[in-house]
């Protein structure tokens, strides 16, 4: 049976995640945790996160951090908010934080005016760039449930991008990697798909 | 191209029922929460509201449970209010499955509690419930009311807001007390002050009566969202309807 590790590090709506998954999986076994040998002998990994990216990568111990990047570079995994954003090289959140560099792109701070609030929050669209098997029976321009106050305006593994005041990426694929600024399991009919998707994606 | 401006029903449950009342009195039991919100869902509500309008002690078990099987079926932003005085409440909601957490009278009479939990949970999960009354003395000008609406604070609602944004809320649900289930439409004014001064999403709340208020609250008041109950309840319109109606008058929304 094809196992999905949702990565537990203290951070992050794991639950929802979980549910989610759970609601549109067949066969898979969803399991939330934190061992690293289950994180091993996992065949697909979700990687959630949410707060502040300081915490989140304080949160994420050595060891942990360790197997999960070790992880990652050979397994299909799925990086939700600030799961993503500590992917990418680095982010001005906390007085600049350090990312994992697996994904190309820095996150800045979304700028508000009297009409852009920030955070980002609400459902918006998002615009496809390429395809990708995880946006398969998904409209382009559907909409998704952002919740954010940082996001990275560029980068050269960008899949699909949203406007909020400016163009920012709201999500990226790179090899087995998918990351999405927004948050499928609170994104509806749209959000359960792509969750479909990601439990029917071989890389 | 934009965030889409969001209609958010609002179950107001007691003892694990939803009821409605008209400025609290004349409560009548409108159903089941986990039903109510499967259909609110179904219909294209873009987040649901759950307020425990009981929480007393003895009913925070059912709350937790209620929470626990609208989060476990409907795929949408839910926020629950209602009681919440400790981190520790914070923390058990949103591991029963809320998304945010509403703070109402425990962030009056404790500010920092509204700082401690943006820092712990994130602002994105903090909403800051602000009950609004008019002063009857000075025009254009509100105060706070806490414990439903029988308690009046003094504080200012403008200065209120600039401040508890300082503290880290992400988002502020503005109910006018004087329009709570008048049907008489939102208290634009209030709403418009409000939401031009702070730089974080205003839900707009109290006083809808049909669908034309939920498009002024967003035009004229300049609300991100917009909260209605009894509306939808009793089923004088639906979701779709009011979505119909905003996107006709120019709106954004989500289909």
């Amino acid at each position: 049976m094809t196992q999905i590790a949702v990565i537990d590090y203290g951070m992050g709506n794991l639950h929802s995640v979980s549910k989610a998954l759970e609601a549109v999986s067949q066969k898979e076994s969803i399991v939330i945790t934190s061992d690293q040998e289950v994180i091993k002998t996992s065949d697909k990994l979700v990687f959630p996160g949410v707060g502040a990216i300081k915490d989140c990568m304080e949160a994420f111990s050595n060891d942990l951090k360790e197997t999960v990047l070790e992880e990652v570079k050979k397994k299909p995994t799925l990086a939700i908010c600030v799961g993503m954003q500590m992917l990418l090289e680095s982010s001005e959140e906390n007085g600049g934080v350090e990312g994992l560099g697996l994904l190309n792109g820095k996150v800045c701070k979304i700028q508000s005016n009297k009409d852009i609030k920030v955070p980002h929050m609400g459902w918006n669209q998002v615009n496809y760039l390429k395809e990708h098997f995880l946006l398969k029976n998904i409209i382009d321009c559907s909409y998704f449930y952002f919740v954010h106050s940082y996001c990275c305006p560029s980068s050269k593994d960008a899949l699909t991008e949203t406007i909020h005041g400016e163009k920012f990426v709201s999500s990226f694929a790179k090899d087995n990697i998918f990351a999405v600024q927004f948050h499928p399991e609170k994104s509806q009919s749209a959000g359960l798909q792509l969750y479909k998707n990601f439990l029917d994606w071989s890389v | 191209m934009s965030v889409a401006k969001r209609i958010i029903p609002c179950l107001d449950v007691d003892k694990g029922r939803v009821v409605k009342g008209v400025n609290f009195l004349n409560i009548r039991d409108a159903g089941d929460p986990v039903e109510i919100a499967k259909r609110y869902d179904t219909e294209g509500a873009d987040e649901i509201t759950m307020l425990d309008i009981t929480a007393s002690h003895e009913t925070r078990d059912t709350t937790y449970k209620t929470v626990e099987s609208i989060a476990s079926q409907v795929f949408i932003p839910l926020t629950v209010g209602g009681g919440v005085r400790k981190i520790e409440d914070i923390k058990k909601l949103l591991r029963s499955g809320a998304d945010k957490v509403s703070i109402n009278t425990s962030a009056v009479e404790n500010p920092s509690f509204v700082k401690e939990a943006a820092d712990k949970f994130g602002s994105q999960c903090i909403v800051v419930a602000v009950d609004a009354k008019a002063k009857t003395d000075k025009e254009n000008s509100w105060e706070v009311v806490t414990y439903g609406g029988r308690k009046r604070t003094s504080i200012d609602v403008l200065e209120w807001t600039e401040q508890v944004t300082e503290y880290g809320a992400g988002e502020i649900l503005l109910t006018s007390m004087d329009r709570d289930g008048t049907k008489e439409g939102f208290d634009n004014n209030l709403v418009s002050k409000v939401s031009s001064g702070i730089s974080i999403p205003v839900i707009a709340s109290g006083g809808v009566g049909n669908l034309d208020h939920l498009i002024d609250g967003v035009k004229i008041g300049g609300a991100e969202a917009v909260l209605a109950a009894s509306i939808f309840h009793f089923s004088e319109f639906s979701i779709k309807e009011a979505k119909e109606a905003m996107k006709a008058s120019g709106i954004t929304v989500r289909f």
